[in-house]
């Protein structure tokens, strides 16, 4: 139990995805400027991500290592994501209309995010075991909301604000992620072991 | 045709200017040489996927025409991957995950949709070479100004005598390391795309 809440809050945390790998940048700078998009994206990318953890994993485990051709794992495991989120698309759009409204469109975009083949991939290189899998990538997925959801309330303050003309859109979306990192060093291994002894 | 070449440079620098492939452009830049063996990387990957697919332009199908983008560019990231392991194991343990993850970057998936499946081979190649230095140029500039304020040092390759790192006087001894760790990353890229807009303006006498 108390590597599970390792893996919940080293994700989440200490190695959030965008804020410490920078995996997601593009989504984060690009789909941050108002809040319900972003929880949107949110969503969706934490629920492609889960899926894609135990879809993978199970993929390495069962295929790729017995016929011996862990070298292939990259072109895999991209076409088992874009599948996924295809499947995913046409099973949301049939089961529930209302959810396809929300997370519809963002769908598309998940394939080229890097977070989720990012989080395929060190799964395999941290030797997670399914269960493992399937939690690190449920809370990488969270701690790709959090930063997205802080990071479009504080866009949308600063859309009311005077920006110099050569930082407006981009640049300053950098600098204020760029101080959001600064914040979360604060969440390191130290406190980890305080919490988890 | 030429101009295929230099608009990637700098009028549409993937980086700075469209800002695409920015997950990379921020994970490696902590050290020079990490930005020219990614460089390099992306410059195989680009190259490969622009030919392949304006070669194969007229047969791909067009509904599954991003599936098999995403086959031969992951194609062409295995070969990088494969060879990088072999002959420069340093340099791939230090990039890490971010060698596989040339396969969502988004500046080579953008080129194949939206250069190389509408134009001729030379045009096609022309824009991938130029593409792929825009990009390790912005990499190169990133890392620089990282590794010089984080570690005080600049590394390159060990040739000979020269062990390939230069140290930088004063700044060696006490470097502000907050620019090695993530923040410093978005902090610089967020000043260098101001920078670069701020220069492109001087430069083209404003819009």
């Amino acid at each position: 139990m108390v590597t599970y809440i390792g893996i919940i809050i080293t994700f989440v945390f200490i190695n959030n995805f965008i804020l410490t790998q920078f995996l997601g940048l593009c989504p984060f700078i690009g789909v941050s400027k108002n809040v319900e998009s972003a929880v949107g994206m949110g969503f969706a990318v934490t629920f492609v991500m889960a899926l894609a953890s135990i879809t993978t994993w199970a993929i390495y485990n069962f295929v790729l290592i017995p016929l011996h051709i862990e070298f292939l794992q990259t072109i895999t495991f991209i076409l088992v994501i874009a599948s996924l989120v295809q499947f995913v698309e046409m099973v949301i759009q049939k089961v529930s209309p209302p959810l396809y409204k929300a997370l519809g469109i963002y769908l598309p975009l998940i394939t080229t995010n890097c977070a989720v083949l990012g989080i395929a991939l060190i799964n395999v290189r941290n030797n997670y075991n399914a269960l493992e899998s399937f939690v690190a990538g449920i809370a990488a997925g969270l701690g790709f909301l959090l930063a997205i959801l802080l990071m479009s309330t504080i866009r949308e303050k600063l859309d009311s604000e005077w920006v110099p003309k050569y930082f407006r859109g981009i640049p300053i979306a950098f600098i204020t992620g760029g101080l959001m990192a600064l914040a979360f060093m604060a969440f390191d291994n130290a406190l980890l072991n305080n919490l988890i002894g | 045709m030429f101009k295929e070449f230099t608009k990637g440079l700098i009028r549409e620098n993937p980086v700075f200017v469209l800002a695409l492939g920015l997950c990379p452009a921020l994970g490696v830049s902590t050290r020079v040489v990490n930005a020219l063996g990614m460089g390099a990387g992306v410059l195989f990957v680009l190259l490969g996927s622009n030919i392949f697919v304006s070669l194969l332009k007229n047969y791909i199908p067009e509904k599954v025409r991003i599936p098999s983008y995403i086959v031969i560019i992951a194609s062409f990231v295995t070969i990088v991957e494969m060879v990088m392991q072999a002959y420069l194991p340093d340099l791939y343990n230090s990039l890490g995950v971010f060698v596989s993850l040339i396969v969502v970057n988004c500046i080579i998936l953008g080129r194949a949709e939206g250069f190389a499946n509408r134009n001729t081979l030379g045009a096609s190649i022309l824009d991938a070479v130029g593409m792929a230095i825009g990009f390790t140029f912005a990499l190169l500039l990133i890392s620089f100004v990282r590794e010089v304020l984080g570690f005080g040092t600049i590394t390159l390759f060990a040739m000979g005598n020269f062990d390939g790192v230069i140290e930088i006087p004063v700044l060696v001894d006490s470097p502000a390391r907050v620019f090695a760790l993530a923040a410093g990353a978005l902090l610089v890229t967020g000043y260098l795309i101001a920078g670069f807009r701020w220069a492109q303006d001087k430069a083209g006498g404003g819009k």
